[in-house]
């Protein structure tokens, strides 16, 4: 579905990067900061330019002779600070992308945010914002739905809130989601496969379910030690 | 003490406000692009957009003058044309404050813009909408305290010309004797009455207008949460 492969000078690193991702999968981008995740994300989107090619639905979104302009790539991008517009109600945010008013009010209540409709984007908590943010990704119906770290700021039960609610619109709306995180048990969760980049390279693909039991692994060395000290 | 006359107040604000809506409608789009662009000429243009400010406004008037009077291409093109003259005027007025003004209407747009939160542009062209239509309906919308001050600055600083004013317009009454010129004229002739009324009714308004700005602005951060 999305065959991808780009090369992008950056200030401290060389990003070059080449995978493919099936219809319907959910994709965890992981890997240190600064190893180029979230720049991947936004060339995906069109938002920063590369070398290289990207093809999704056998359509070329970046070539050497062209890149399709973000508007036109009919994506949904979850932005980490939210970048709600400050001047629109809960609802227009949503109306503003598509005016599918029915769609709209489904995924408020899905989000338990109706009662929010009227409300500006400033009178809300960080996890209402997120939720406005991610319930406006999904207004244009998108086949690929990009999530650059959603839910970093968040406390846990609110995470676990919004897991559920990413991982549900992802089956409901048979979007592929590719989304930036650190977090092993939120990749575990929602991830069907793991990409993890270091130094702007693909160091490995991973399952999410070995990537939990390494970690368990490495938690277990590390209990063993500090008993015997 | 002469018998006060208030047209000279009359012209001052509607050469204000003609100048200020032209401006926008020219400073706007210019702004914008100032504040998105990383093209390398941005600050050769920046210069050039921010001269009146350092110019003496005479230097500004003369080469104006120069360009719109009857002997230059420009100035005999109109007037032959469509018989329009382009110097002692009211017309010449609007032209020269449009230049001298400029940068009080940019620079202020260029600043608010630089400040929109950048993933709001970019949700915006995420969402299919246009950089036009993020313009409108984005950034403007979020940008009122800087709208409200570089319309607020130009005005004034319109109202407040002088030297530009002279330069191109002279001193005719009921067409380009505005009050600042007026004020001049009434010490020239040691008429210091009429001059201290013109100049107290100047001064009051500035420092209204400036009051409007900054109760404004303080409001509006408060209502965003800023301070």
């Amino acid at each position: 579905m999305l065959e991808l492969d780009i090369y992008k000078k950056l200030s401290q690193i060389e990003l070059d990067v080449s995978f493919s991702i099936k219809e319907h999968e959910f994709i965890a981008l992981s890997g240190k900061s600064g190893s180029g995740k979230t720049t991947l994300l936004r060339i995906i989107a069109g938002l920063e330019s590369a070398r290289g090619e990207i093809t999704v639905f056998g359509k070329s979104w970046l070539s050497e002779k062209r890149s399709m302009p973000t508007q036109n790539r009919g994506i949904g991008f979850l932005f980490q600070d939210y970048g709600l517009f400050e001047n629109m109600s809960v609802e227009q945010n949503l109306l503003y992308v598509s005016k599918d008013r029915e769609l709209s009010s489904y995924l408020l209540e899905m989000t338990e945010l109706s009662e929010f409709r009227s409300v500006l984007p400033r009178a809300l908590s960080g996890g209402q914002k997120q939720r406005v943010a991610l319930c406006r990704a999904l207004m244009r119906r998108p086949k690929l739905l990009l999530l650059d770290e959603p839910l970093s700021a968040l406390d846990l039960n609110m995470r676990k809130k919004l897991q559920q609610d990413i991982l549900n619109f992802h089956d409901k709306f048979g979007t592929t989601t590719i989304m930036v995180s650190h977090d092993t048990h939120e990749i575990y969760r929602l991830a069907s496969r793991i990409i993890i980049l270091e130094d702007g390279k693909v160091i490995a693909e991973e399952n999410p379910k070995d990537l939990l039991l390494e970690e368990i692994e490495n938690l277990t060395k590390e209990a063993k030690a500090l008993i015997q000290l | 003490m002469s018998e006060l006359n208030f047209i000279p107040f009359f012209l001052s604000f509607k050469l204000a406000g003609i100048t200020t809506i032209i401006l926008f409608l020219i400073a706007m789009p210019l702004a914008w692009w100032l504040s998105q662009t990383r093209n390398r000429a941005k600050p050769f243009i920046e210069a050039i957009v921010s001269l009146p400010i350092v110019l003496p406004p005479s230097v500004l008037g003369f080469y104006i003058l120069v360009v719109l009077s009857h002997n230059s291409p420009i100035g005999a093109f109109f007037e032959d044309t469509f018989g329009i003259k382009l110097v002692f005027n009211f017309t010449s007025l609007v032209i020269a404050s449009c230049f001298y003004s400029f940068p009080f209407m940019v620079q202020p747009l260029q600043s608010g813009f630089e400040t929109i939160n950048k993933n709001m542009l970019e949700a915006s062209y995420v969402a299919g909408k246009s950089k036009i239509e993020t313009l409108f309906r984005v950034v403007l919308p979020n940008s009122k305290p800087a709208l409200i001050s570089a319309f607020i600055i130009t005005f004034a600083h319109t109202v407040g010309e002088f030297g530009v004013v002279l330069m191109l317009g002279g001193s005719i009454p009921n067409e380009t004797k505005v009050a600042s010129v007026a004020i001049y004229e009434y010490v020239e002739i040691m008429d210091y009455t009429s001059a201290h009324i013109y100049s107290a009714i100047m001064l009051v308004m500035s420092f209204i207008v400036l009051l409007g700005v900054y109760t404004f602005n303080r409001h509006h951060n408060r209502r965003i949460g800023i301070a």
